[in-house]
């Protein structure tokens, strides 16, 4: 008996601790305090740029505190964890109550309630008790899903309420709060975030993971069978895109030219146009001008390939490019490195940047090498990612905004229509409140009563249409 | 007349309304508050004329795109939603010593767009990051949540001010609406932001999963707006869980646009990757 009711004390303290709104307060402000942390130091870098910034010293206390991949570590994962459990505790200890209120089948009206309101509003008329209820209780019905008349020895009770089911919403929010953390869960468990370089014209079938160094197979190739880069005139970069074809078992399955914001998706994973590179083209034609002949001699080579000079001016081979050459600290774009090999003669090594014709010319050798054309080749990068938990995230997304938008807009609102008096002196008290908003019930409780005085003043003369009897 | 033009005299047009309704405090006239309000109505339409002729000069630039794609472009339609904002609260709640505080923000808004060196109000083509039919939706509804907290803010300071009114002083004060109208205002305000940060970050959110393949990615200008919706959640929950009123709900409505006002241009400073709305563009 004794451990028993320990047990259950223990039970019953946890259960408090954990709906208390003061832990959820605590677990928001301390979510927000510590989020800051991780927009101060960059995340996921390089732990050398770390030491460099930090020092030995922090560089160790914030390793041991995961700062630098801090909403992946333990301890923030923890508050997510308290706050998850304290919505899901929260919401099931108000739940009951709150599940009686909006489904309860009998309503109680107390009119005590009503009398007890700060501010009512108040008209008096010359009609009968029972004329003005069937004057004011159809009013009272268009504005309320539900409208009772209610007659006491003194007076008559009109009573009318409606949004009962708005005092759902709240437990819309938490639901939706608990759909995205356990889509997140979802997605980090059985999905994966990584990224594939592939260079035109070939394809892979393994995307290399973000966090780790693994790569995993895809189930099917990506082949890129061309890549484009447009820019707008003032130079900025106007849209890149990769036209791809995916594979399985060697036969193409589904084609798709991709651009941001326009990804392709097939079985489950995902494709998006990230980032780009040049590689070196697999040839260049080239231009040989002879200093003593003047002459020029045109000739396409492959990389790496050695091609003899005509006039016996030796032999030149192009070695290797770079998509930006510098030339002290300014990026000048692309540039092949050749080397020349003469007769009785020490090899020289040869600069040809694309974009400043002429360059070699200053060299003032017995030949000149300079770039024609060439048709440049590019990479493209891919974000590859799977996520199975992004339709759980996009349920929560849709029932956090119709959430918030009933619990802050919606309210359950009662009114209480009151008349009072004897014979042909009445008095109307209209008063209502609302579990929300109370400003805002209040005009429209001042509203709705002149609409009930406006009603009982243009209604038919009493002479008329009073019963005589 | 270009947009430049417009949106100039508008941030003018706000500086008078500022005046107007600064006026109409102090001396108490009905007359100036009515000149007030009339002004505020030719800046909103300034406003969107200069709004309008921006997004017509971009198409005729070849470039065309809604103007809601950097910090300039981002600033002016920040002074019109508060702006606008505004005047559908002057209506409802019919006080115009609200203008007092509100106003200057617009115009604070409209003068850092057009007089910062550091703000750039050539019109600029669209990344390709950005060329989705999510900007407008994301840009607008952010902004008008921001606006929303911008007015809760100025609420809350009235609010402080007012609390410390001796009782039956004919100051300045007592113009101000009560101290109960002020404090549940500023909740009406919160929440309307709340739900409008809400649909922002959603479909920021929605987004990022269309251009980068991840629907969060912990960079810092999504970090900060989380950290702003904690803030308001935390007020929220206080206010109708707790009962919180008055000073300390007027004290975290403060540091919630405190908040915004980071994540909107604090954030510029820290390293990261969203930079559409950063400085020089």
């Amino acid at each position: 008996m004794q451990k028993e009711n320990v047990s259950t004390n223990i039970f019953d303290d946890l259960w408090d601790f954990f709906s208390s709104i003061k832990l959820t307060v605590v677990v928001l402000l301390s979510l927000a305090a510590t989020s800051i942390i991780g927009t101060l130091v960059p995340q996921n870098q390089d732990p050398a740029m770390y030491y460099q910034a930090f020092g030995e010293v922090w560089y160790r206390i914030f390793h041991v505190l995961d700062i630098f991949d801090m909403y992946h570590s333990w301890w923030f994962q923890f508050l997510l964890l308290l706050i998850t459990v304290n919505v899901i505790v929260c919401s099931i200890d108000r739940l009951s109550a709150t599940w009686k209120i909006v489904f309860g089948k009998t309503r109680s009206f107390q009119a005590a309630r009503f009398r007890q309101l700060p501010r009512r509003e108040e008209f008096v008329s010359d009609r009968s008790q029972e004329k003005l209820a069937a004057l004011l209780a159809p009013v009272v019905a268009d504005n309320f899903s539900y409208s009772t008349v209610e007659k006491t020895d003194k007076s008559t009770l009109v009573f009318g309420e409606k949004g009962r089911w708005s005092r759902l919403g709240v437990y819309v929010v938490h639901l939706s709060v608990v759909l995205l953390l356990l889509g997140g869960l979802i997605g980090s468990i059985f999905g994966f975030d990584g990224f594939v370089t592939i260079p035109e014209g070939e394809s892979v079938d393994r995307v290399q993971l973000r966090n780790g160094h693994a790569a995993i197979p895809m189930g099917f190739e990506i082949r890129c069978d061309d890549f484009s880069v447009s820019f707008y005139d003032n130079g900025m970069p106007r849209e890149y895109r990769s036209s791809l074809t995916l594979l399985e078992g060697g036969q193409p399955v589904k084609q798709k030219d991709i651009i941001v914001n326009d990804p392709l998706r097939y079985k489950g994973i995902n494709m998006f146009q990230s980032s780009y590179g040049v590689l070196s083209p697999k040839e260049v034609s080239l231009n040989f001008e002879s200093l003593e002949s003047g002459m020029n001699y045109q000739k396409t080579v492959k990389f790496g390939e050695q091609t003899d000079i005509p006039e016996g001016l030796g032999r030149f081979v192009i070695r290797d490019y770079t998509g930006n050459y510098r030339i002290r600290g300014q990026d000048v774009g692309e540039a092949f490195f050749g080397v020349l090999v003469q007769a009785d003669k020490a090899p020289v090594e040869i600069v040809l940047p694309t974009k400043i014709p002429g360059f070699d010319n200053m060299r003032k050798g017995a030949v000149a090498v300079s770039i024609r054309n060439y048709t440049p080749r590019y990479y493209t990068g891919l974000q590859v990612t799977k996520d199975p938990g992004v339709w759980v995230v996009y349920a929560g997304f849709i029932l956090l905004i119709a959430g918030c938008f009933i619990t802050f807009f919606m309210s359950h609102q009662r009114l209480c229509v009151e008349i009072t008096g004897s014979g042909k002196k009445n008095k109307v008290t209209v008063a209502g409140f609302s579990n929300k908003n109370k400003l805002g019930m209040q005009n429209q409780v001042t509203r709705l009563s002149k609409k009930l005085q406006g009603v009982v003043n243009n209604a038919p003369s009493t002479m008329q249409s009073e019963d005589p009897s | 007349m270009n947009s430049s033009i417009v949106l100039s005299l508008t941030t003018f047009i706000y500086a008078f309304s500022a005046f107007w309704y600064l006026a109409a405090w102090v001396f108490g006239k009905t007359v100036f508050g009515r000149v007030a309000t009339w002004t505020v109505i030719i800046g909103v339409c300034g406003n969107t004329l200069g709004i309008g002729l921006r997004w017509v000069e971009s198409y005729q630039l070849g470039i065309g795109h809604a103007p809601l794609s950097n910090l300039y472009e981002s600033l002016v339609f920040f002074a019109w939603t508060i702006a606008v904002l505004y005047l559908i609260v002057e209506k409802k709640y019919h006080n115009r010593t609200i203008g007092v505080v509100v106003l200057p923000l617009a115009f604070l808004a409209m003068a850092y767009a057009s007089l910062s060196p550091n703000i750039s109000d050539k019109i600029q083509p669209l990344l390709p990051a950005l060329k989705s039919n999510w900007l407008i939706a994301h840009v607008m509804t952010c902004f008008v949540g921001y606006a929303a907290f911008a007015i809760a803010f100025g609420l809350s300071g009235m609010y402080l001010l007012k609390r410390r009114q001796t009782a039956g002083s004919g100051s300045l004060l007592s113009h101000f609406p009560e101290t109960g109208v002020l404090d549940e205002l500023t909740h009406q305000m919160v929440m309307f932001g709340f739900l409008f940060l809400t649909v922002g970050i959603i479909t920021g959110a929605v987004w990022a999963n269309s251009a980068w393949g991840r629907y969060w990615g912990w960079d810092p200008k999504e970090t900060w707006s989380l950290i702003t919706w904690f803030v308001y959640a935390t007020l929220l929950h206080a206010r109708l869980m707790r009962g919180w009123h008055g000073k300390r709900i007027a004290f975290l409505s403060i540091a919630g646009f405190l908040a915004v006002l980071f994540t909107y241009f604090g954030v510029n400073y820290l390293p990261g990757l969203h930079s559409y709305g950063a400085m020089g563009q």
